[in-house]
Order: C-alpha cells, then structure tokens, then sequence
C-alpha cells in the first residue's frame, strides 16, 4: 500500500474519533463551554491537559531542535516541564479555589477594576495568538507534507478542521478529544524512537540506547560520543556542548519556566476538577503523560542527527535517498552544489573562515528557501533557489528544523505504518493545542470583554454566540501568521509567547495570590511595563532591524522575558508603595484561597 | 481559634512550597546550566553520559515528576491533619469569620 494511502487511513481514523467526540457533546449552556461542566476525573484531565500542553511545538519541533542544538535544546526541556512544576506548586490550587472561569476573571476581581481585567484581556489574547502563530504554522508543515501542497494551502485546510471542533464542542468536546488525542500522540512518538533505537543501539529503551553503545557499525562506540565526532568532524560544536552562552540558557530556560506557570489556556484546564485536592493529583499525571514525551525527545533528537548526517553527507544527490528528494519538493530541505560536484556536503560553521554555515543569505522577507515561479531543476536534477546563495563556506544543505520528527522514521527506514501513525500523532498535537488556544481567546473576549467590560447584560446564548465568532476571527489573523510566522522555528514563536506570559501573567498572578496587600495600580502599571517591554523587544529584532549587538546583556528575544518579569515586580513593587491597599474584601478573598476546602461549583457529567 | 488554624496551616504550607522550589532550582538551572561543568567533572557519569548533560536532557525532568508527587502527598497530609479534606462541607476556618484578626489595620 502506497505511504500517502496509509498515512490518510491513519489520520482519516484518528480525526473521526475527535470530531464524532466532539459532536457527541456539543455545548449550549456557557458553563459546559468554558469548564466542561466541572468535575472531570484527575486522571482524564491529567491526558486532556498533556495533550493541550503538548503542541506542535512539543512534538513536532522539539525533535529538531535537540537534533540541530544537542545540548541547547534542554532549554525547550526543562523550560516546558519545569514551568509545569511552578503551575502546581504556586498557582492552579489557588486559583482553583477562586473558582472563576478564566484568568482575566481572576484579575479583574482580585485586583478589583475593569481596567485591570481589560490590561489581563489584552495580555491574554497577545499570549493565546503568539501561541496559536505556532500551531498553525505546525498545521502547515504537517499537512503540506501529508499532501505535497504548498505551506499556504496547509495552513488553511488545518484552520478549517480546527474551527469545527472547536467552536462546535467547546471544553467539554476538547477534553475528552485530547483524551483520545494524547493516546494517539504517546503511541506515534513512542513508536518510531524504540524501533530506530534497537536499530541504532540495540536497546529497545530509547533513553538507555540515548545513554549506550552506537551498534550499528559494530563499533560499541558510545552513542554521545559518535554523536559528538560526527558533530565536530563537519565543523559544529559538540551535540553535549551545544553553542548557547550561558545567560542565554538561563534566561530562556527561566522565561519558559516562567511563562508556563502564566499560561491561561493551561491554567483554565485545572477549573475542570472537582477540588483543590483534585487539582494537584490532575497536575502529578499530567506532568508523569507529558514526561513520556519529553523523555523519549532527547533520544529521538540524537539518532536523527546521526541518521541526517549519516544518510546525507557525502551522498551523490541523484543517488540521495526518496525523502530527501520528497521534502525537497515541498521546501522543506533545500540543496546548493556550491562546490559542483553533484555530492551533497553538509558543514558547520567551524568549517568555514567567516564562521557562517548559511546556505543562502536569509533577509527579513526570505529565511526559507525561494523558488521561481516556474520550477527549474539543476545539472544534477535538484530544484533551484531564487535566494542569494551564500559563497562564505561550504554548506550546501539546509533543512528546517521542524521536519526533524517526520523525517526520521523515513531515515530510519521505519515500516510505512509506523511513519503514518507519526503524521497522525503530529496532527493531534498541532489541532489540540490550537483548538485549546482558540478556546481560551474566544472565551477571553466574549467573557472578559464583551460581558464584564463591554454590556453586562449578554444573555448566556449570546455570550456564546460571541464566543464563536471571536474563535473564528481569531483563527483568521493566526492563519495569516502561520503562514507568515515571526520565526521559522515553531518552537522558537511559541518561545516568544512564553516571554509575553512571564512577563505579565506570572507575576502578577503570583503577587496577586501571595501578596493581598498589592493594589491594583501596582498591578497595573506591573502588567503593561512588563508585557510592553517584552513585546517591543521581540518586535524590534523579529519583524525590524535589531541585530545581535544590540541585545541587552546579550540576551536574545526569547530570554527577555525573564528580564521583562523581572521589570513588572519592580514596577508593582513601587506603584504598590504610592497608592492605596486593596479594600478589606479583598484582602479576605486573598487570604481564603489558602483554604483548600470549600472550593464550590463542582457538578459531575 | 479557626483563624489560627488557617494560619498554621499556610505557614505550613509555604515551607513546603520553598522547599520543594529549592531542589527545584537546584536540579534544573542549577545541575543543569549554572554549575553544568563542575557537575561534569565531579559527579559519576549515567551511562555514557556526563552527569550535567544527562540532568538538562533526562534527570530533571524526572526529578520534577517525583517533587510533583511529593508536593501533592504532603499537601495531602497538611490537609487532613488541619481538617480541609472534606471539600463538600464550608470550612469553619473560612475567613469571613469578624474576629479575624489580621484583617484589621
């Protein structure tokens, strides 16, 4: 049976488990849309909110940035699972207690102003779209993959999908989809990394074949160490050094720590369990679901460097295996004979005088390959890049990092099933984590906005209907970043929303939950300085002309968030010390979160 | 007194919090990117991999999951020792009580 033929089946499967899910519950009441209608088990909510966690970010380009960054991508590792620890410990039980829908709610009463609620909204939906940015453009790759289509057309066929069940089911429909989703993701992740270990390490246990012996050429040289020569051979840095400075690790690394604990679509996802004791349980399997992922995505991330490598450097291109040539089509892998010799070479920057490794010169407007209108094929049958090729060294191939995932199961000559169920398993990630998003927006301007800001006298249907009409405009504006992403780096964008989220969510909720003596102009003016600075910064170097120098202590755009929270205690800090104490009401709402009884509103299905 | 009681038990509660943010600073930013290259040297290789390393890519993780269950454990026993288990029934120890006394300033 044909690859594409099987892949379909796979997927075709996978979506009518989701969308007939999510037709069996369809929401009507606001309750069922936001919360799911309260009580869902620990264990369920654990998978649900794994799944949601588990973007395409996660999944799909995690892989390759381990692969193309060894040590660097523990920063996307610990970031993402540490943050998580921060969530459970200093805030889902407390803000479950509170007992309110979402997280402009929260701030909206605890800091006791329309405007305060507004600045949350705003943040909100920067933090949810940034997020969403990522997932679409995860959509595209994964689709015009699937479907040897343009990005563009990708991009769009995933909106489709993610708008029909997320604006049919609401919560309720999302959480037991990303149930069955999480189960496809596990098993298409797991999967691949256990064959290809036993191919490479004969180990069936990824992590201890990540930890071995290389077998495959009956050398028993330990695998980090084949990894690591091969690395410094073609003129990178080690795969266990990786080439980040130290306060980029730490910065970036904090900001996705930071950020994780401040994300409202995660967030809301603890308002689903029956009490604050369930909240913590849920967060213990959440995390232990998520941890099969992130634990096989080192192991995942070394073989496929050692098979890109292997497989690719060194090779005549006509010779030059099937998908190589098959991304190449849908521009996800690119080939310059800079050298003419009709071999594909692939070299870091060590390999070159000017320490560039580029193989075209990226400009603001082109940092993926370009090809003519027409397709023009080279003397030795690759396709043609329009780009202004790069002649300061002499690497001839590029590939964007976020195929790494697809392509390994194909390096690794996987049975076709095994590759199919990998498409299906990226698709879950990147429409479950989408819809979620989209859920959280569409909610953030109907609830936060349209009822408690804008006419308090919506009726529940009507807040609904807005509900559904922001997921749709949302998904408008996410379609076209998706297509025009401000990184090529999937996981890169949905770093920059972390920042935006360590910067203003995280500490605002945590003063506003440890510290009932903060007002709400300290709130405030923490939020948007927080925030603001944050974005302008990520503006400035990703969509205009900032270049490296000019970083503030050499920090990149997605560490600034550390920097940015850092800004919004101070600014709280000292706002806080000129202006008024909250009333007394507060002050008493603050100090019974801390109760963990008596949580209220807790209805089964 | 029921806000006391309230009281003991926050404390309480914020000890365990700091502790449990101490091991987990230490084993991430800590192992893992501040003192990464004297982990290397000093510490017993895992497999073939150094001890830093091995804590960015695979040991914090795990060690997350497990403050995780710690965390919920000793929550679970803070709770029950100050009467919060039963989450059908108001707590007395709620704060709207007049005569809390922290309220007044």
């Amino acid at each position: 049976m044909e690859q594409s033929t099987l892949n379909f089946i796979f997927i075709g499967i996978s979506f009518a488990i989701y969308i007939g899910i999510a037709f069996k519950s369809r929401a009507t009441s606001t309750k069922e849309y936001y919360t799911a209608g309260g009580g869902v088990s620990p264990l369920a909510n654990g998978m649900a909110t794994a799944a949601d966690w588990m973007s395409a970010a996660t999944f799909i380009s995690m892989a390759g940035t381990l692969a193309i960054g060894g040590y660097d991508g523990s920063r996307f590792l610990m970031g993402w699972t540490g943050g998580f620890v921060l969530l459970t410990i200093l805030m889902v039980p407390y803000l479950r207690k509170f007992g309110k829908a979402t997280v402009p709610d929260f701030i909206g009463d605890r800091f006791y102003s329309k405007v305060a609620r507004g600045v949350a909204v705003v943040c909100a939906i920067f933090i949810c779209m940034t997020y969403i940015m990522g997932q679409m453009n995860g959509v595209g790759v994964v689709f015009s993959q699937l479907f040897g289509i343009s990005m563009t057309s990708g991009v769009l066929i995933g909106a489709g999908i993610v708008f029909l069940y997320a604006g049919l089911g609401g919560m309720k429909g999302i959480t037991y989809t990303q149930v069955a989703q999480y189960c496809v993701m596990a098993f298409a992740y797991t999967i691949p990394a256990i064959f290809i270990a036993i191919a490479m390490t004969n180990n069936f246990i990824p992590q201890l074949g990540f930890i071995g012996e290389f077998t495959q050429d009956g050398t028993g040289t330990p695998f980090l160490e084949k990894v690591n020569d091969l690395n410094v051979k073609l003129g990178f840095s080690k795969y266990t050094d990786g080439s980040l400075s130290t306060i980029n690790m730490f910065c970036i690394t904090a900001a996705l720590m930071c950020g994780t604990a401040g994300l409202p679509h995660v967030i809301v996802r603890f308002f689903t369990v029956k009490d604050v004791q369930a909240v913590r349980k849920s967060a213990c399997w959440t995390l232990a679901f998520i941890a099969v992922i992130y634990l096989t995505a080192p192991a995942i991330g070394a073989f496929s460097r050692v098979n890109l490598i292997q497989n690719l450097h060194q090779k005549k291109y006509e010779t030059a295996p099937q998908w190589f040539k098959d991304f190449e089509l849908t521009g996800q892998m690119a080939w310059v004979d800079k050298n003419n010799d009709g071999v594909i070479q692939y070299f870091g920057k060590g390999k070159s005088k000017a320490g560039t490794s580029d193989v075209f010169v990226p400009t603001a407007a082109a940092k993926k390959p370009q090809y003519p209108t027409e397709d023009k094929r080279g003397a030795h049958g690759e396709r043609i890049l329009v780009n202004q090729i790069d002649t300061s060294n002499p690497n001839e191939l590029w590939f964007g990092g976020d195929i790494m995932i697809m392509a390994n199961p194909h390096m690794g000559g996987l049975p076709k099933w095994a590759i199919a169920l990998l498409m299906a398993g990226c698709i879950a990630a990147a429409l479950s984590t989408a819809a979620g998003l989209l859920l959280v927006l569409s909610t953030s301007i109907s609830h936060d906005l349209m009822k408690n800001i804008v006419n308090p006298n919506l009726t529940d249907k009507e807040e609904v209907r807005y509900a559904r009409i922001a997921a749709f405009v949302s998904l408008l504006v996410a379609t076209y970043f998706g297509i025009n992403p401000p990184s090529t780096f999937i996981a890169q964008t949905v770093a920059f929303a972390f920042g935006l989220a360590a910067s203003s969510f995280f500490p605002t909720l945590l003063m506003g939950i440890f510290w009932k003596k903060l007002s709400k102009e300290g709130a405030i003016a923490g939020m948007a300085c927080g925030i603001g600075f944050t974005l302008g910064y990520i503006i400035y170097f990703q969509f205009m002309r900032g270049t490296k120098e000019q970083y503030l202590f050499g920090i990149a755009p997605a560490g600034i968030g550390t920097l940015g929270m850092l800004i919004n205690f101070a600014t709280a800090f000292l706002v806080n010390l000129v202006s008024p104490p909250p009333p007394l009401e507060v002050q008493k709402m603050v100090e019974n979160i801390h109760i963990p009884s008596g949580a209220g509103e807790a209805s089964d299905h | 007194m029921s806000s006391t009681n309230a009281l003991k038990h926050r404390q309480a509660c914020l000890y365990i919090t700091l502790a449990i943010l101490a091991i987990w600073f230490l084993v991430s930013l800590g192992c893992s990117i501040l003192f990464r290259d004297w982990m290397d040297q000093n510490m017993p290789q895992v497999g073939n991999a150094q001890f830093g390393f091995w804590m960015s890519q695979q040991g914090s993780i795990i060690c997350f999951v497990l403050l995780l269950i710690t965390y919920a454990v000793l929550m679970y026993r803070l709770d029950s020792k100050y009467g919060y288990l039963d989450s059908r029934h108001e707590s007395s120890d709620s704060v709207d009580s007049a005569d809390s006394a922290e309220s007044a300033e």
